[in-house]
């Protein structure tokens, strides 16, 4: 099973924000075995992806030179479940960038509907920290993007797509 | 942009309490960040995020953590900050009240010096840049 929990990025601008879907299905295990008779995904997984958006956002304003993890998470409100056969589109926007972390302000609609309200802080590992190098293997991020459609729709502030950087 | 004590105590009270979920009344001016209020390394940098914002100020990370003292030769010996690392920690953080800790000075315990009315000074001295 892939840790993927954003289907496509649709926008991304990069040091502004991004956007990305989630389709929920009920072939999806998390989905089906969460809550008995009542498929839905877990709101847990529901702040991954907004990770997984908010982290490739904040990773690519510093063009993936640091090693960057969600280090906490600063507010997590769910006004409705999500259901199978709903598609979620994930918002994260950076609010705040020092030299050894970010913020970012996510948000998650069904439809026109406030599904979740998801705010995170990343922070930058030190080398040494943790584990030493990388945290994906050579390719492994640039796949994972590519398969998001992450390149079709990135573009810096000027609109000008962004490119495949050597260090992906 | 002048704020008063108070004003600039109200808005530190919600930054830590929004950081640290913790209550209005246990943000009190001499309650430590770290002993009294739990804040873990990690929160120091969310709390930095929220005071940045509520004060519209930068904060340098060496300002509120003074690392490059604390593990400078210099200044330090044998887990102790020496008496010159004391002038320089009280040059470099003229906002915080060192008195307690000069009276023994183990590095092991710096982590645990800042109190919410050191915050308070702190934010105090960036606004009146």
């Amino acid at each position: 099973m892939r840790w993927f929990w954003v289907d496509r990025f649709t926008e991304f601008v990069s040091g502004s924000h991004a956007v990305g879907i989630k389709n929920v299905a009920l072939d999806e295990d998390a989905v089906d075995e969460y809550c008995a008779g009542f498929p839905m995904l877990p709101p847990t997984l529901i702040i991954e992806g907004m990770a997984q958006l908010g982290g490739i956002l904040v990773a690519e304003h510093f063009k993936f030179e640091k090693r960057v993890v969600l280090a906490k998470v600063g507010k997590a409100k769910f006004h409705a479940p999500a259901r199978v056969g709903d598609q979620l589109s994930y918002e994260a926007r950076i609010d705040g960038v020092q030299d050894d972390g970010a913020t970012i302000i996510g948000k998650s609609h069904c439809g026109q509907t406030l599904q979740a309200e998801i705010d995170l802080m990343f922070a930058f590992l030190d080398e040494g920290r943790f584990t030493d190098g990388p945290l994906f293997n050579p390719g492994d991020l640039a796949s994972m993007l590519r398969l998001m459609n992450f390149f079709h729709v990135a573009v810096d502030a000027d609109g000008n797509r962004l490119p495949v950087y050597k260090n992906l | 942009m002048a704020l008063s004590e108070d004003e600039i105590f109200s808005k530190v009270q919600e930054s830590l309490v929004d950081a640290l979920g913790v209550d209005d009344d246990e943000v009190a001016p001499e309650a430590t960040l770290v002993g009294d209020l739990g804040a873990e390394s990690i929160d120091f940098l969310d709390i930095v995020f929220k005071l940045e914002k509520a004060f519209d100020i930068s904060i340098p990370r060496e300002e509120l953590s003074p690392e490059d003292i604390l593990t400078n030769s210099t200044y330090v010996q044998d887990g102790m900050v020496t008496g010159e690392g004391m002038q320089e920690l009280k040059r470099r953080m003229p906002w915080a009240n060192l008195s307690d800790f000069e009276q023994n000075p183990r590095v092991q315990d710096f982590g645990n010096l800042l109190t919410v009315g050191d915050l308070c000074r702190y934010v105090g001295t960036k606004i009146g840049d």
